[in-house]
């Protein structure tokens, strides 16, 4: 069985960078699809892949990351300055960020707007 | 007041003639993209000697390689910079894939922990980067979420970037799929391995780092 956990965007609103991803791979740890409502900011992505590193021990092999943001390339002009400030101010709502355990997931397909979620065979991730 | 004079004169004149120095020029991707056959090929055309060595099996290079002053030359330009070579960045390490590779378990699990450290070390070392350049293994799937990462934190930092659709020697190498997939940088179609168009990219690293 796969669990999923959706994670609103207010959740983890008001933590401070280190604590958003602490608190994202804390879920991952516990073998949780983590569904994050829109995104992290780039220099957070790049800490949530070093945080992954750090922990990989024993059956924790790492992460499966993608971030889905339909909407991204069709805004124009002054919606997508509109966007930018709101995401800036706000924080980036929208759009989707999925993080798995590499032990179950093995791969996530974008196209852009379709997902596909490959996960191992559960005898597999007993090893 | 004439002395003062001569040292302004002296600082403009020097701020117009000299050459850009020590321009920290790094190599990101993710693993089996390219980045050290790369490097060794700037190493050899410019220096005469290799950097690092090269394998089939992901994470060959684990820590950060540094090879200083080297001086390019192209279209009658010089650009003298301290070329660093990063470990690859993936957002999984897992030593049984060595051991699927040939590897035995002892050294597939030491390959599998020095791995994790380089990947941490070259998300540190972003910020220490004046230019990068970001080599992709043209025979696969660009829009990857580690690819995207990576370009978009050189985006945050402001840092010039030239991506590299490096195997374009190999029939599967698809260079207009890279430039479709980031279509605001400039993308050079190369093979490091055999050397073709090697003189395009010299020109694109002029253009970054110039």
């Amino acid at each position: 069985m796969v669990t999923f956990q959706f994670v609103p965007y207010h959740e983890i609103e008001d933590l401070g960078s280190a604590r958003r991803v602490k608190r994202l791979i804390d879920i991952v740890k516990q073998n949780k699809i983590v569904l994050l409502q829109g995104r992290l900011k780039e220099e957070e992505e790049a800490d949530l892949i070093a945080i992954a590193m750090e922990e990989i021990k024993g059956k924790f092999k790492g992460i499966e990351l993608a971030v889905i943001n339909p909407e991204e390339k069709s805004k124009e002009g002054l919606k997508r300055l509109r966007s930018n400030f709101y995401n800036l101010v706000l924080g980036d709502r929208q759009g989707l960020t999925i993080i798995g355990p590499a032990s179950i997931v093995k791969d996530i397909k974008k196209d852009p707007t379709k997902i596909e979620l490959l996960t191992k065979e559960a005898r597999n991730r007993r090893k | 007041m004439i002395n003062i004079l001569k040292s302004f004169i002296s600082k403009v004149l020097n701020n117009l003639f000299k050459k850009k120095k020590n321009v920290r020029l790094g190599l990101y991707g993710p693993p089996n993209g390219g980045k050290t056959t790369l490097a060794n090929r700037i190493c050899k055309d410019w220096l005469g000697e290799d950097m690092g060595d090269v394998s089939n099996i992901a994470h060959e290079t684990r820590e950060i390689q540094i090879k200083e002053q080297i001086s390019i030359k192209s279209k009658g330009k010089e650009l003298d910079f301290n070329l660093v070579d990063t470990p690859g960045i993936a957002t999984k390490i897992d030593y049984e894939e060595f051991v699927k590779a040939g590897m035995k378990e002892k050294k597939a699990k030491q390959r599998a922990k020095e791995a994790t450290k380089g990947i941490i070390d070259s998300i540190k070392w972003l910020d220490e980067m004046d230019a990068v350049i970001i080599v992709l293994d043209g025979t696969k799937d660009p829009y990857t979420q580690v690819n995207i990462t990576i370009v978009g934190n050189l985006q945050a930092r402001n840092i010039p970037v030239l991506i590299v659709a490096n195997k374009s020697d190999l029939k599967k190498s698809d260079v207009k799929k890279v430039q479709a997939a980031y279509p605001q940088y400039s993308v050079i179609g190369i093979s490091a391995k055999y050397g073709n168009n090697i003189d395009k990219f010299y020109e694109g690293l002029f253009a970054i780092a110039g």
